[in-house]
């Protein structure tokens, strides 16, 4: 595999769960689209944040990647190897470069096992070195991941939230992987225990040159960690680029209401500044909006083109940002007034 | 006089491990329609101290000492059924997690009318339409439908909205508000707070904001409180603390926050976990963290000291003013350089 060549590339992923009624015949009497279509490439030693709200399908996006889930269609592409019907124990093998991070650190840690044998568990599964070198190489990662090596035999509730992040990260960093897909790792931590767990990301990523796809729904977050970001909404990205470039200028609707959603930590900017808050909550997906899925809630809504006409993910600008709108933000930051005035001049033409 | 006076609070409770001060000394005012937001990690006393101001602490195995005044009214002490009185009508709450804080097997409009019910003298039909009026207010489409939906059938952006409703149902003076955006998206966060705003300057109510985004903090509040340890360690104006923090702790939290428009290769993280109550270390609780600890801090713990910058300005640090200020103007040169 060249250096340029994308670790990770998926193509056209889909992930549509069947909706059943009946207890015997289970006659599918709908799907939801949870993933619908999602391209994305992440090069070696790269980090990609994934943002969107809760129901976008940024995790099931992730389970599909790491083949935990089925995917419906589409293809996965792991350093030059099409993973997307590997069979169960060839997957394992490709697992040992794949590695999670969830979520809830409360609830991805088996409380009855003790620290040592919940990290050295990927180790044993591949089966690596003897029960003493994997003793002396849990101890190593307890340390590089900032614990101390003695608390081995510890439980996980003897640890705060932030510690048990760490235990995770150890966890999947035990069978030296390539990729770590992480799941929204510092969701559930306070801010403080949040900047710890983002610096000890960058530092490994620096020692060992990991990849990253990094989901959160902080964009701050996001921002802060990641090279290249792919917003989603309803299952499918309506944004895709630099994550400089595409916080400076967002060019889809819904990535600015995104951005000027989240609050600043300036009393003085917080008051001046313009904000869209967008109105009701993500559609089901059981039953997703025609055309451009944003449309209802969309500030720059146009009727006759948005519900009618789905809009495709087009290179905007330069340097590969895309963005799937029909009338893309010109220039940034902006608010709900403006947006709909721009709106009203395309109408009168 | 302020509506919301607490002086002195503490809260301890006894365990079987020994006696755990949750809360320690905390005084600060309130006035109507003001909002004062409260910011701590997990663990720094900022929710219990609410709950002992509502007095929704435990008695049995709690021991709390000085004054809650509400109104010309002590509250530490009072009569259970006193506190029933206010709890609910003149002071309102709205809790994390809507998911459990919800009853799961009654409807949406049961749970709003027996607040009603419970504080006025009103009949069932004129409780229901009061719950109707409510629910229109924090703005769920299709009001009189959705009132007869059970929980599980709103989303969580819903479901915060009907605990707003619910602490706001019989338009109390002050609303506690315990990190009601914590659980939610960024865009229902943005909602919820926009409305919060609009329902404090229409019924002119307090809101008391418990949070540990800054974030939220510097958008809604007139004054914070800064808790660690279960003490307050800082205390001053919104402006005033964003622009002349004086406390390592506060320069920590916020220079742990990733920001939009700066570019840091390394966050400012505040190393170690927050102090164990049961065994505080001695001196200034945030000792064994700070990178600028010196010998006195070990042993005595700093007053609450009026700052040069503000009127109620208060603070917690045995470093000298000039130091203070030095440290913190590289600091927030560091903060917003980017942002230029």
């Amino acid at each position: 595999m060249s250096a340029s060549e994308p670790l990770l590339k998926v193509e056209n992923l889909q992930k549509y769960f069947p909706v059943t009624r009946g207890l015997i015949l289970q006659k599918e009497v709908g799907q939801v689209k949870a993933v619908d279509g999602v391209n994305f490439e992440v090069a070696p030693g790269e980090t990609l944040g994934v943002v969107g709200e809760s129901g976008c399908g940024k995790s099931t996006m992730a389970r599909c990647v790491a083949r935990l889930l089925e995917p419906t269609a589409g293809t996965i592409t792991f350093g030059g190897r099409d993973i997307t019907h590997l069979s169960r124990t060839q997957m394992r093998e490709v697992r040992r470069d794949m590695m999670m991070v969830f979520q809830d650190p409360y609830a991805s840690l088996n409380a009855r096992k003790r620290v040592g044998s919940i990290v050295s568990e990927p180790l044993d599964v591949h089966n690596i070195g003897t029960e003493d070198e994997r003793k002396r190489r849990v101890q190593e990662l307890l340390e590089i991941v900032g614990l101390n090596p003695e608390h081995y035999n510890r439980f996980p509730h003897e640890f705060s939230g932030g510690q048990r992040q760490r235990i995770g990260i150890a966890r999947a960093l035990a069978v030296n992987p390539k990729l770590i897909i992480c799941d929204e790792p510092v969701s559930a931590l306070d801010v403080s225990v949040q900047a710890q767990i983002l610096n000890l990301l960058k530092d490994l990523q620096k020692e060992f040159g990991l990849t990253y796809v990094f989901i959160a729904h902080d964009l701050n977050v996001v921002r802060h960690i990641s090279d290249r970001v792919i917003v989603m909404y309803l299952g499918q990205v309506v944004e895709y680029g630099k994550s400089d470039q595409m916080y400076r200028e967002p060019k889809h609707p819904y990535t600015g209401a995104l951005l000027s959603a989240v609050p600043v930590a300036d009393p003085k900017l917080g008051r001046t500044r313009r904000q869209i808050v967008l109105t009701g909550d993500v559609p089901s997906p059981l039953n997703p909006p025609t055309a451009c899925r944003f449309h209802p809630r969309c500030p720059r809504f146009h009727d006759g083109v948005c519900n009618v006409d789905e809009p495709q993910l087009n290179p905007i600008g330069s340097d590969g940002h895309l963005a799937a709108c029909h009338y893309p933000l010109e220039r940034w930051p902006m608010d709900e007034q403006e947006m709909r005035s721009t709106v009203a001049v395309g109408a009168a033409e | 006089m302020a509506l919301l006076e607490v002086n002195d609070l503490s809260t301890s409770f006894r365990t079987d491990d020994g006696v755990v001060k949750a809360v320690s000394g905390v005084s600060f005012k309130l006035d109507r329609g003001e909002t004062l937001g409260v910011v701590g990690e997990s663990g720094s006393g900022k929710s219990v101290t609410f709950l002992t101001v509502m007095g929704l602490v435990d008695k049995r195995n709690s021991i709390i000492a000085g004054s809650v005044n509400f109104d010309g009214h002590e509250l530490v002490g009072a009569k259970a059924s006193q506190l029933r009185e206010i709890r609910g009508r003149r002071i309102g709450m709205i809790f994390q997690d809507p998911m459990t804080s919800l009853n799961p097997v009654k409807r949406i409009g049961w749970q709003l009318q027996e607040a009603v019910l419970l504080h006025n003298d009103v009949t069932k039909a004129e409780a229901r339409k009061r719950a109707i009026d409510l629910l229109k207010e924090v703005e769920i489409p299709r009001a009189d439908q959705r009132i007869d939906d059970y929980p599980h059938q709103f989303s969580g952006g819903m479901r915060q909205r009907v605990m707003i409703a619910m602490a706001l149902i019989n338009n109390p003076e002050i609303v506690i508000a315990d990190e009601p955006t914590t659980a939610l998206d960024v865009t229902t966060q943005a909602q919820i707070l926009k409305l919060m705003r609009r329902l404090q300057d229409q019924h002119h109510m307090a809101i008391i904001m418990i949070t540990h985004d800054l974030g939220v903090v510097a958008e809604l509040s007139n004054d914070v409180l800064v808790m660690y340890g279960g003490k307050v360690v800082e205390q001053a104006n919104v402006d005033d603390l964003f622009a002349n923090a004086e406390m390592p702790y506060t320069w920590g939290l916020l220079g742990s926050l990733p920001r939009p428009n700066t570019n840091v290769e390394r966050l400012d993280q505040i190393p170690g976990q927050p102090p164990s109550l049961l065994r505080p270390p001695p001196g200034c609780a945030f000792n064994p963290r700070c990178e600028y600890v010196m010998d006195v801090c070990r042993r005595e713990l700093p007053e609450l000291t009026q700052s040069a910058h503000g009127e109620g300005h208060f603070f917690r640090c045995h470093l000298d003013d000039a130091t203070r200020t030095r440290i913190w103007q590289s600091k927030k040169a560091a903060l917003s350089e980017e942002a230029a």
